[in-house]
């Protein structure tokens, strides 16, 4: 049924009707009102047959679901930013044990220097953990992927993490189709585990592995993402049988096929880049846009015919790997391994920095310009580096950089963007 | 056909020696008074075919834990286990030597995963199977602090126990917080002007327990096997967030005989370093009087670590000092 | 697409406005997508909030750069804050105040500006009368359907009472329709003052 409401909301309704059996939280923002959400249909008697348990720590949250997933209960949890951080050990830990945990990132910047706003660096972090992980486009698509994620986790045994971005969708209201309970029922079995701790049947689960097995164990886990990569797309294919509409798969084209430009991007800032991409083409720009949705496994060969026509690529990416550049465009250069062509990765909404029409129609000219370099910043205000670069050469002691920043800045709340 | 109940006394009175600890023999007592280790139909959850080293208080301790509470629980128990001693020779890959399920996820979250199986189980209306985290003394007073303190505030139906003893070592004997002073560990050695570890302010878990309020508190030791059997089973048999400490000496780590791994463990008893002690709620329910009391001597002179208090020469400050944090435990558990 | 910029202080409701305003478009059978600006959060501090209202999918993530229309919750945001900041020249402006533009300050910064677009409403004033308290976005959203007509009254009185239930829905919605007919009124006399003086 279509609702307007939030896309936290939403995220919850869509895992509500997933019957979760085991729901442990811990409050960090932008996940908050999903959690919030789901204790609240739980308290009611809305949600049955579900334990929703308030933790001390997000280390302590994914543990609870590590032991609850052990036992044969379907179990979630939701975190962002400093969070997944702090889970990080469960988070292998988690992989490592094939528990089909379904855990909802509500995508936000990593500090230092703190901040709430959206960015990927915090499920890019953990990208090698063995989790599966899928982005969401819009609030529809965060709700239908954490449906598809249930059965995607339990089929494979992997845990699979749903990447949302914080504030830009977590805080939105929106048209969403919230399915209904025979819906989901239709298409989610009940929990059938690979292990469990069952008293009838005792297993130990999580002795210590040496150089003699440890190397299969981890391959295994990889071999488990190949095979996701053709689940995932039969899932989502099931999925638009069941439910009628696009979500989820490996990766989504938009006006691609006779593009000479193509856009990679993940979350929500496609939605953007197709009003520009729309915007373009009415001009006769050849350009488009190739969303990536599954993140990992990495859809390799489906990137690869995607862009291989092209004359150039702009990864657009909300991740920045200090030291080296971009993330997603690591990705995306093994695709094309062999193909020459334009390649730039582009860094843009770091911490929350407004991703405009604008910017990105200027972004893409100069790309078909060809005056694009292969490393750019989207609206990296270069004065301010500067000076600060400068203010850190006067002196050796010169003082934090975040701090000195803002007060060059002034009273932000007077700024629109 | 009726049958009558007749009481038989036996044909000669016997005075039974060391009454208390049932030392006497279990065949002479009732069955229901009989240790679990003595009954043939034990569980054997944790199998013989582990690696411990001789004298392992740990292995001792876990062995009769989990059987006393598989027989409480009529055979239906999960165990979920830190990182540790324990978990590492218990399970030396590909062998197990667990015959219940039994989990190890991570060093710091035992307790969490314990009360993630307990709800799940209660989720799916399992009140019969019931759960135990176990883990050693780092991992339950340091890394695992703050999981435990969520497990009591929450008051999760988890029995945890902790195998004190005294220092992470299964990573070679390092001081943890539960390291008493002047102990020689990797990280305190006996070096130096204040040789051992630091005199700190120390850290009671089982008084932290208490102070959360959970239905049951118990120090234990294996010095005292039927008592830890019986504060597992009593433990067993409440609802909610329990919690049990059991002092296991390490003849590695404490340098002590492996021989002599229950008697250095009574001294430690006898001597109040190792109060024994039972609480609900918060309060003190039951407490082992020093039967026999010692010196603190009669405990430091068995372990290595405590070498240095006594060559090249005797240090009375620090064995003092020793011997007033045993009189203030006498005096404050009301051991005499 | 018609997009809204809501302007106001922490503790004001301009992020339920906005939301509001969104179910009122959606009980229309159109696309809209509302959410908030986040700076600090604590009370008092200026936020901002944006609604876009399109018959398509809105798939556009950016703040609002280019309102169509303003609602302007604290005034005394006005000389603090540029809030104006890309607003269309035929843009609404809504302005929670019991004085005109001119009293404002703001003469000439809207001389371009078509009359019956610039309105001010006492939202606080009708909103303590009818509710009680001083939040005056429920007053507004009356208000914003009468200026710029992109909702109908009756879908935002319906989303109010929706979201505020029994009594103090009701006395909200009441708020509402009374900021709605004195902005008819006001944008009727301002039609009929610019009728006037091309007469």
């Amino acid at each position: 049924m279509l609702e307007q409401i939030e896309g936290s909301l939403a995220i919850a309704k869509a895992i509500a009707l997933c019957r979760p059996e085991v729901i442990c939280a811990y409050p960090i923002t932008p996940q908050t009102h999903i959690v919030e959400g789901l204790g609240a249909m739980v308290k009611s008697g809305a949600l049955e047959h579900c334990e929703f348990i308030n933790v001390e720590s997000e280390f302590a949250a994914l543990s609870v679901a590590i032991g609850a997933s052990a036992t044969g209960a379907r179990s979630y949890t939701a975190t962002a930013s400093q969070g997944i951080l702090f889970m990080a050990e469960a988070v292998y830990n988690a992989a490592g044990l094939g528990l089909p945990i379904v855990m909802t990132i509500g995508n936000r910047a990593i500090g230092a220097p703190i901040n709430i706003w959206n960015d990927h660096s915090d499920s890019m972090a953990l990208r090698d953990a063995g989790w599966i992980q899928l982005y969401a486009e819009t609030n529809q698509e965060a709700a239908d992927l954490h449906v598809q994620a249930f059965r995607l986790a339990e089929e494979l045994s992997c845990p699979v993490m749903v990447c949302v971005d914080g504030f830009i969708l977590t805080h939105a209201v929106e048209r969403v189709d919230i399915p209904t309970q025979a819906q989901v029922d239709a298409y989610l079995p009940p929990f059938e585990p690979v292990q469990v701790l069952d008293v009838d049947a005792p297993v130990s689960i999580g002795a210590m592995v040496g150089p003699e097995a440890f190397f299969e164990v981890r391959y295994l886990q990889h071999h488990k993402q190949q095979r996701a990569l053709g689940l995932i797309p039969r899932l989502a294919t099931e999925f638009r049988e069941q439910f009628g509409r696009d979500s989820g798969g490996l990766v989504r084209r938009y006006r691609t096929d006779d593009a000479e430009t193509i856009v990679v991007a993940l979350g929500s800032v496609n939605g953007t880049v197709k009003d520009v991409v729309d915007a373009m083409r009415d001009e006769g720009h050849a350009i488009g846009v190739l969303t990536i949705c599954s993140f990992r496994p990495f859809p390799l060969t489906e990137v690869r015919r995607a862009l291989a026509h092209a004359k150039r690529v702009v990864v657009l990416e909300k991740s920045l790997a200090v030291g080296l550049g971009g993330v997603v465009s690591d990705g995306v250069r093994k695709a094309l391994s062999g193909i020459v062509l334009h390649g730039h990765t582009v860094i843009a909404g770091l911490g929350g920095r407004a991703i405009t029409r604008k910017s990105l129609r200027e972004l893409f000219e100069r790309a078909e310009r060809g005056a694009l370099g292969q490393l750019e910043f989207l609206d990296l205000d270069w004065n301010v580096v500067e000076r600060e670069i400068a203010r850190t050469r006067r002196k050796r002691r010169a003082g934090p950089t975040a701090e000195a920043i803002l007060r060059e800045l002034g009273t932000v709340a007077s700024q629109i963007v | 056909m009726t049958r009558e109940t007749v009481n038989v006394e036996p044909l000669q009175a016997v005075k039974f020696y060391q009454t208390g600890t049932f030392t006497v023999g279990n065949r002479l007592l009732d069955e229901a008074q009989r240790a679990v280790q003595a009954n043939m139909r034990r569980t054997n959850s944790l199998n013989s075919g582990h690696r411990a080293c001789q004298g392992c208080g740990e292995a001792l301790g876990a062995r009769y834990a989990i059987d006393a509470a598989m027989q409480a629980a009529q055979r239906r128990v999960i165990a979920v286990n830190a990182t540790g001693c324990l978990e590492v020779f218990s399970t030396p890959y590909p062998e197990t030597s667990w015959q219940i399920p039994w989990m190890h996820s991570l060093f710091g979250n035992a307790p969490a995963v314990a009360a993630g199986v307990a709800a799940a189980l209660k989720v799916k209306k399992r009140g019969d199977v019931k759960v135990i985290a176990q883990g050693g003394d780092g991992g339950t007073t340091d890394i695992g602090f703050g999981c435990l303190s969520g497990m009591f505030e929450r008051n999760d139906d988890v029995l945890y126990v902790c195998y004190d003893n005294e220092a992470y070592m299964n990573t070679g004997v390092q001081r943890s917080s539960a390291t008493p002073p002047a102990a020689r560990t990797a990280t305190t050695m006996s070096v130096g002007p204040h040789p051992g570890n630091v005199f700190g302010t120390g850290k009671n878990v089982p008084l932290i327990a208490m102070a959360h309020g959970i239905p049951y508190v118990a120090t234990a030791s294996v010095a005292n096997l039927r008592d830890l059997e019986a504060k597992i089973t009593r433990a067993m048999g409440i609802g909610g967030a329990r919690y049990v400490h059991v002092h296991v000496p390490c003849p590695l780590g404490w340098g002590s005989d492996p021989a002599d791994t229950i008697k250095t463990a009574r001294m430690a008893v006898e001597s109040g370093l190792f109060p024994l002690f039972e609480a609900e709620a918060g309060e003190i329910t039951a407490r082992y009087r020093l039967r026999k009391p010692v010196p603190v001597e009669a405990y430091l002179s068995l372990q290595k670590r405590f070498a240095h208090l006594f060559t090249p020469q005797r240090d009375d400050a620090t064995i003092a000092a020793i011997q007033s944090i045993a009189d203030r435990n006498v005096r404050r558990f009301d051991l005499a | 697409m018609f997009q809204v910029r809501i302007h106001g202080r922490g503790g004001q409701g301009v992020v339920t406005a906005a939301e509001l305003l969104s179910i009122a478009a959606f009980a229309e059978g159109r696309h809209a997508q509302a959410f908030p600006s986040f700076g600090s959060e604590r009370m008092g501090a200026p936020v901002m909030a944006f609604c876009r209202i399109d018959e398509r999918e809105i798939r556009l993530r950016e703040p609002v750069m280019n309102p169509d229309a303003l609602i302007i919750q604290d005034p005394t945001l006005l000389h603090q804050v540029d809030l104006f900041r890309g607003l269309a020249p035929s843009g609404f402006i809504l302005i929670n105040s019991s004085r005109s533009f001119h009293e404002l300050g703001l003469q000439d910064f809207v001389s371009g500006f078509p009359a019956d677009h610039l309105c001010t409403v006492p939202a606080s004033d009708l909103a303590l009368e009818h509710v009680g308290r001083s939040v005056p976005n429920a007053p507004l959203l009356g208000g914003f359907a009468a200026i710029c007509g992109q909702v109908r009254i009756d879908s935002v009185t319906t989303a109010i009472r929706e979201r505020f239930t029994g009594r103090t829905g009701e006395l909200n919605a009441a708020a509402a329709r009374a900021a709605y007919d004195r902005v008819v009124r006001q944008r009727t006399q301002a039609q009929s003052d610019a009728d006037h003086a091309h007469a």
